[in-house]
């Protein structure tokens, strides 16, 4: 749980001894607050609570996907909400043909719908990588403006056709009657859905920490950090950045069927622009590139929604003022004020 | 699908680029001049908009209304440049974005805050109520012509004001080279303000002129910043012309999507079926298009070099 | 199709009206370091942009021990053996100068999309890294960010990260520009000691080390070669004496 990612200095070989620096201490106690407090709230009857928690746990996996590309690749997604809804869809849609017993997309060789939440998670991580992969292949020739925008782009298209699509409710949006069952458990149980996504989020944590201390992570951190140098050694920067891309979208995408099935709904709010802005604000609020940065991003967001959220119908317009600050005056985020500078700034 | 119809329809689509230019030559001036990419500038459009609903319903006088929103919105945009924006020419991308997006988040919470979640109303004035006969026996509001018409004259002023004047002589020199406009002395803060109050004022008429059209309210700049952002994609970043060309071709492009493609897939599928797979189509094809000249294209179809 | 390892033949590019590379052709034989030089605006720049691939020339080819370069990416010529260096320091700045020279290792070795081991503990990438950073006499350097770095350790780097690549040749844009007389002396030295391992196309400014280094000097004016020879011979030629000491009316054909 070290950052043993940061590549600066570290010294040479050190032995496999595990030692938090002050970053994974503060990593390690974000995870502790979440488990316990779920886990509290949950023997105290307060199921708002542990749902929260959920609610923070699965913005944290989409903003950990964004966070490979932006914090990592340099890439300025701002189209992370087309995954998210994508992934929340392919929950849904599933669940849909599950329940009128329909093979899926009306299409009729494909394979009923499924209430199952293993095919349905790696359906939406599949199709997330395509459209990842779709989309990057277009938007990678360019860079800087164009590509933010060209992302936002071809999430609005994704947007625009959910919205005309009537099968799947359109505007409306698509109930999850039940919700997607896995083997034998209980995942009505808000403690035990909470477990399976907290469950995954430590996986892809673990996940992303691995590759970004592989080669393929060196290289992504050059193709960031210096294009030119990159090329210079012998590797093609393009590829690199879009298996990253691939993957980040792969990772918000399974956070989008995640979020589908805590709400029991999924609709086109979760594609919306705004969508993808705010779990673009939770990698920055949580710190740009600091492997744990959207964790602390997410549990912030959800909270001050939650606080905020209560005290004023106008809450939107605090966190306008709060990003605003923390963009102009604290650009590390929560990583950058508790644990220093990090190699990024 | 008779003629008549669809030379109503261009029209519709050229009303449309021709709002879409107003928002996309302010966002490429303030991109080609500054470096900066700017997603609260669908907030001037609301700030024009509610401005001039406000003023025309306690003035009584659309025009005065238009006037006081055009230059409220410029007005907001030179407060906020000021405030915010020039913080930011030197950040990246990243920075950009994020500080123009909680603008966005105070922007449409704040105008919630003034007026309320229910939309305004605003009416087309008399003067310019009813229709026109044009060839084809169409009959079309004069009001959508008039926008049209606005819109060609201010893309003459544009052209004017950026090759004949000694502002748009200095826009020129910073597009080509930042460093430039310094070495001849221009006051940069100040022309940085200018051209950004500019793009705000064009982007509060748009709101303005078609809050007669639909309902004034909040995030209602959002779609057409989009939009915006797809013509500039297109038209090539910094480009002027490429926005023009770039919101026409959008414009029409989208409009024509929408009544042209369903009645195509009727050709070969039921009817019900086709309307919806043809609406769905309709509502992606500007992307499409985008993508494709993206991939002949990548700088866009006038691409500016830096 | 020579016995060169680097063979520039007939290169051309025109930006509009400028006729920036006329017809340049240079070979660089193994085991010599071959200058290239020219007075500002020259068209260097141009010149080494179309052979690191980041400038497609109108016309002409190169071949890197006897195969075409033409068709190849910047990528590509680098895995084919052609190791460069630039004239403003290129390097990854908050990365340690091991890190830098191990992802040149790395794409010696292949593959990036391998996901999952360390590269930290990875002896076949720090070893081939540290060896070549010895060398360069920067091994006490190793765990230092670039940022620290002083300008003439940053030159070595670069060099460093070329040597990495095991390159059939080193393309060296101007690497005493900046440097000190020490700096000079000291990467003057090290060059020297790499002159045997692997050829050389060195474009430099600072003549007193071009005449101490180089086997074979090319001489650049307004696009074209105008002299090529050895030392003594650039010396004495009037061409390039009025090129260099004269006003700027070197003949253009």
């Amino acid at each position: 749980m070290t950052q043993s990612h940061s590549f600066t200095q570290t010294s040479p070989a050190r032995p496999a001894r595990f030692r938090l620096d002050r970053e994974g201490w503060i990593s390690l106690s974000l995870l502790l607050i979440l488990a316990v407090g779920a886990s509290v709230a949950y023997l105290a009857g307060e199921n708002f609570f542990v749902n929260l928690a959920s609610r923070m746990v699965i913005i944290a996996l989409a903003g950990v996907g964004l966070n490979l590309a932006l914090g990592f690749g340099g890439m300025v997604s701002f189209g992370h909400a087309a995954y998210f809804g994508l992934g929340g869809y392919v929950a849904g849609i599933g669940a849909f043909h599950a329940f009128d017993m329909t093979p899926a997309l009306g299409i009729p060789f494909l394979p009923n719908g499924s209430d199952q939440m293993i095919p349905l998670w790696l359906t939406a991580i599949a199709l997330c990588g395509l459209l990842a992969y779709g989309i990057g292949r277009l938007s990678l020739g360019t860079s800087g403006v164009y590509f933010i925008m060209i992302t936002l782009a071809f999430a609005q298209m994704i947007y625009y056709f959910a919205i005309s699509w009537p099968t799947y409710g359109g505007e409306d949006g698509l109930p999850i009657y039940i919700r997607n069952q896995l083997w034998g458990l209980n995942t009505n149980n808000s403690l035990v859905f909470f477990f399976l996504c907290f469950g995954l989020l430590l996986a892809a944590l673990s996940f992303c920490h691995r590759l970004l201390g592989s080669r393929f992570g060196a290289a992504l951190t050059m193709a960031r950090l210096n294009p030119v140098r990159l090329a210079t050694s012998g590797v093609e920067p393009r590829p690199i950045k879009l298996v990253a891309f691939v993957i980040s979208g792969m990772i918000t995408g399974l956070a989008g069927a995640l979020f589908a099935d805590l709400n029991g709904f999924v609709g086109t709010s979760m594609l919306d622009w705004h969508r993808s802005g705010e779990i673009m604000v939770i990698v920055i609020l949580g710190g740009v590139g600091r492997l744990y940065g959207p964790v602390a991003g997410a549990m912030l967001f959800v909270a001050m929604e939650f606080w905020l959220g209560g005290l004023t119908e106008y809450w939107q317009f605090f966190l306008g003022l709060v990003l605003l600050a923390v963009v102009l005056f604290a650009r590390g985020g929560v990583f950058g004020l508790l644990a220093g500078r990090s190699r990024h700034e | 699908m008779t003629l008549s119809l669809l030379f109503e329809q261009l029209l519709n689509g050229l009303q449309l680029g021709t709002m879409l230019f107003l928002m996309a030559s302010g966002l490429t001036l303030v991109f080609g001049v500054m470096g900066l990419i700017n997603l609260a500038h669908g907030s001037f459009y609301m700030t024009g908009a509610f401005v001039t609903a406000w003023v025309t319903g306690t003035t009584g006088n659309f025009w005065v209304g238009l006037l006081a929103g055009t230059l409220a919105a410029a007005a907001v945009g030179a407060l906020v440049e000021f405030a915010v924006i020039r913080r930011l020419y030197h950040r990246d991308h990243l920075d950009q974005v994020l500080a123009t997006f909680a603008l966005i988040l105070i922007f449409s919470e704040g105008t919630r805050w003034l007026y309320g979640s229910s939309p305004l109303w605003l009416n087309v004035p008399d003067s310019l109520a009813g229709s026109v006969t044009l060839p084809f026996g169409v009959e079309y509001p004069l009001y959508r012509l008039a926008i049209i018409g606005m819109g060609i004259l201010i893309a003459i002023g544009l052209y004017l004001l950026i090759s004949r004047t000694r502002l748009g002589m200095r826009i020129r020199a910073g597009e080509n080279d930042r460093e430039m406009i310094g070495a001849l002395g221009v006051d940069i803060s100040t022309l940085y303000t200018l051209v950004f109050a500019l793009g705000a004022g064009l982007a509060g008429l748009a709101g303005a002129t078609i809050g007669a059209l639909q309902s004034v309210q909040v995030g209602m700049g959002e779609p057409v910043l989009i939009l915006a952002f797809v013509v500039i994609v297109i038209g090539g970043i910094g480009s002027i012309k490429g926005a023009l060309v770039g919101a026409l071709l959008v414009g029409v492009v989208d409009t024509l999507g929408r009544v042209l493609l369903p009645d195509v897939f009727k050709l070969f599928m039921e009817a019900s079926a086709a309307s919806g797979v043809g609406a769905a189509i309709a509502s992606m094809l500007i992307y499409i298009l985008m993508a494709i000249i993206l991939i002949f294209k990548p700088n866009g179809l006038f691409a500016v070099k830096h | 199709m020579n016995e060169a390892v680097l063979s520039i033949q007939n290169l051309n590019k025109r930006f509009g009206a400028l006729h920036a590379t006329k017809d340049v052709s240079i070979n660089v034989m193994p085991g010599e370091i071959h200058a290239l030089i020219g007075p500002n605006g020259a068209g260097k720049s141009t010149l080494i942009a179309q052979i690191a691939g980041t400038l497609p020339p109108d016309s002409g080819t190169l071949w890197l021990d006897g195969q075409s370069l033409d068709a190849l990416s910047v990528a590509e010529r680098a895995r084919q053996g052609l190791g460069r260096s630039f004239q403003v320091s290129s390097l990854a700045e908050s990365l340690s100068v091991r890190r830098n020279v191990m992802m040149a290792v790395q794409a010696l070795q292949g593959s990036s999309f391998r996901f999952w081991k360390p590269v930290n503990s990875d002896a076949s990438l720090r070893e081939p890294a540290d060896a070549v950073l010895a060398q360069m006499d920067l091994g006490h350097r190793a765990d230092t960010p670039v940022a620290e770095l002083s300008h003439g350790e940053r030159r070595q780097v670069e060099v460093a990260c070329a040597l990495a690549l095991k390159p059939k040749i080193l393309l060296l844009d101007e690497p005493m520009a900046g440097l000190g007389p020490e700096g000079t002396a000291k990467l003057t030295t090290l060059l020297e000691t790499l002159k045997h391992q692997v050829p050389i196309l060195l474009i430099e400014h600072d003549m007193d080390a071009v005449f101490r280094l180089a086997d074979r000097i090319s001489v650049l004016v307004a696009g074209q070669v105008i002299a090529h020879g050895d030392s003594d011979t650039i010396r004495n030629d009037p061409n390039v004496r009025e090129a260099y000491l004269g006003d700027d009316h070197a003949e253009s054909a």
